[in-house]
């Protein structure tokens, strides 16, 4: 290493340190009660809207008094580090989280201005409306027609097999999986590469025409190149479904979002554009962490 | 206005924080020759050394060597690190405020030549005293520019921004009073026109810093300033 170099690490070591001592001073304010996120979380005419949702594990709080809508036909996503909440907000949104018995949900969900924890609502049909797409492709070990046809069936959504040979080839097109696939329907779908794989799920959760999909880290286990057909899917499936996406790659938020909202402790701290929030976001947590100075 | 400070070293990754400190240090660098060479002009001019104001037009090579290294390593940072927020606007704004700083290169070396060819032909010193002001306001524009560079100060930056305007106004008057001299005594319009030109370079200059101090306002703020008026600006900004 030369003297230049050895001078400009000192300079950056001693810079480092200053700002250490600023990081408590900004955890301090978000974890005031009066902290409000920062951005535009609410909009005139959302599909999905939370209002002072508060998560529990048992004593432990997830996540603290978020307010945040999604817009029809819009892909929202949601960053932050790890632990920040964000997996679990997204949870809340098709009650998924019911499934952990420590788990609690305060406050007010809302699917097109129906309440989605009212006890009246069938759980069941929530799902068929607000779909999930997980972090590891977990295809069925049936066939690949099985895979996409199973929703439709037990949700009683056809009546004639013409008919659900048409909602699995119209899925499979959507996903842009058809070509591929055509010939080899029977074939088990655990044979189909990882990339093909997460592509079918999103086709089974799309067959039952959900509103709403939810999408918790869906390219993490993904190679580039079938990333980016899975990103390119998000971006044509945005034109007929809402879509929520927990990602933790920055570059995917920016890529295929319109609006981005970071989490950060339980806390949402801002909500905005996308465009926005990558180039001048208005919160310094936000700043730090999509710059990597937090993580 | 927001605090929206530039921290540089504050990054998880501290080879990141050294490629960015190593830019910013070198467009500092950079600076510091263009001003160098700037000023050596004048000085050329002042003591009537034709030498020297040659010997400055043949070192602009040195600028444009900086310019592309620079260039270079923003290059690389964009692909390697993907920056985001007020990292990808400070290497935005670096490689702009380089290819400026060049063109001040090339500025300074136009009016090194012409300076050199008015010394050479011994031009009448009542031509250049208006010149030499003007030029000093420009030196004194272009180290505040740089300074507001390295100290990323916007409050600054806008002060000399309307520092700017006004000693573009300058300009306007010198053009006008070297016409009535060739107009007057056309033995030397061939002086006149060499003036004419360097002042037209020092203009260039000026207009070039104010691309500098709006990127400088770019970075730290995020708010693109460029074709609005000074009042605009300020107001975009909340400044009082």
């Amino acid at each position: 290493m030369t003297i230049e170099q050895k001078n400009l690490e000192t300079k950056v070591n001693s810079q480092r340190k200053k700002e250490n001592n600023m990081e408590s001073t900004i955890s301090e304010e978000i974890s005031t009660k009066e902290f409000k996120t920062e951005g535009q979380p609410l909009l005139d005419d959302p599909r999905i809207s939370t209002r002072s949702v508060d998560v529990f594990y048992g004593e432990k709080q997830a996540i603290f008094d978020v307010d945040l809508d999604i817009g029809k036909n819009q892909v929202l996503a949601m960053i932050g580090p790890s632990g920040c909440g964000k997996s679990t907000f997204l949870r809340c949104l098709n009650r998924m989280n019911d499934t952990i018995d420590i788990c609690r949900v305060k406050g007010t969900i809302k699917l097109d201005g129906e309440d989605i924890y009212d006890k009246n609502l069938d759980v069941v049909e929530l799902r068929a409306r607000v779909g999930m797409v997980f972090q590891k492709p977990n295809p069925f070990p049936k066939s690949i027609y099985e895979n996409v046809a199973y929703g439709p069936t037990i949700h009683g959504l056809v009546d004639h097999k013409v008919e659900l040979d048409e909602i699995v080839e119209k899925s499979l097109q959507r996903c842009g999986l058809w070509s591929e696939v055509k010939d080899r329907l029977d074939a088990p779908a655990t044979g189909l590469s990882g990339g093909q794989q997460q592509r079918l799920c999103i086709a089974r959760a799309i067959a039952i025409n959900p509103e709403v999909v939810l999408m918790d880290e869906p390219c993490s286990a993904l190679d580039p190149i079938a990333t980016v057909t899975v990103e390119e899917l998000i971006h044509e499936l945005s034109e007929r479904f809402t879509i929520a996406i927990v990602t933790h790659s920055m570059q995917q938020a920016a890529r295929v979002s319109q609006r981005t909202a970071y989490f950060h402790l339980g806390k949402l701290i801002e909500v905005g554009e996308t465009d926005q929030v990558f180039t001048n976001p208005i919160h310094k947590l936000t700043e730090e962490y999509i710059t990597g100075r937090i993580g | 206005m927001n605090d929206k400070k530039i921290t540089i070293g504050t990054h998880i990754s501290k080879q990141f924080d050294i490629e960015l400190e190593d830019i910013r240090e070198r467009v500092l660098k950079m600076g510091g020759l263009v001003e160098e060479q700037f000023g050596r002009v004048l000085t050329a001019l002042m003591d009537g050394d034709a030498d020297q104001a040659a010997l400055v037009a043949a070192e602009d090579y040195k600028i444009n060597q900086f310019e592309v290294e620079i260039d270079e390593e923003c290059v690389l940072i964009l692909a390697r690190r993907q920056p985001t927020a007020s990292d990808l606007r400070l290497v935005v704004a670096v490689t702009k405020c380089v290819r400026d700083l060049e063109r001040i290169g090339d500025e300074t070396e136009r009016m090194a030549r012409m300076i050199q060819h008015s010394i050479e032909i011994e031009s009448p010193e009542k031509y250049y005293k208006g010149f030499i002001a003007a030029g000093e306001n420009i030196r004194k524009l272009l180290r505040e520019t740089l300074d507001c560079f390295a100290r990323m100060d916007v409050t600054t930056a806008v002060k000399q921004m309307r520092e700017a305007y006004s000693i573009d106004r300058q300009f306007d008057a010198m053009t006008k009073q070297l016409v009535d001299r060739m107009k007057k005594d056309p033995d030397t319009i061939a002086s006149a026109l060499d003036m004419m030109w360097s002042t037209r370079c020092l203009e260039k200059v000026g207009d070039h810093c104010v691309n500098i101090l709006e990127n400088v306002v770019y970075s730290v703020e995020g708010e693109d300033v460029r074709h609005q008026h000074l009042d605009e600006v300020e107001e975009t900004l909340n400044m009082d």
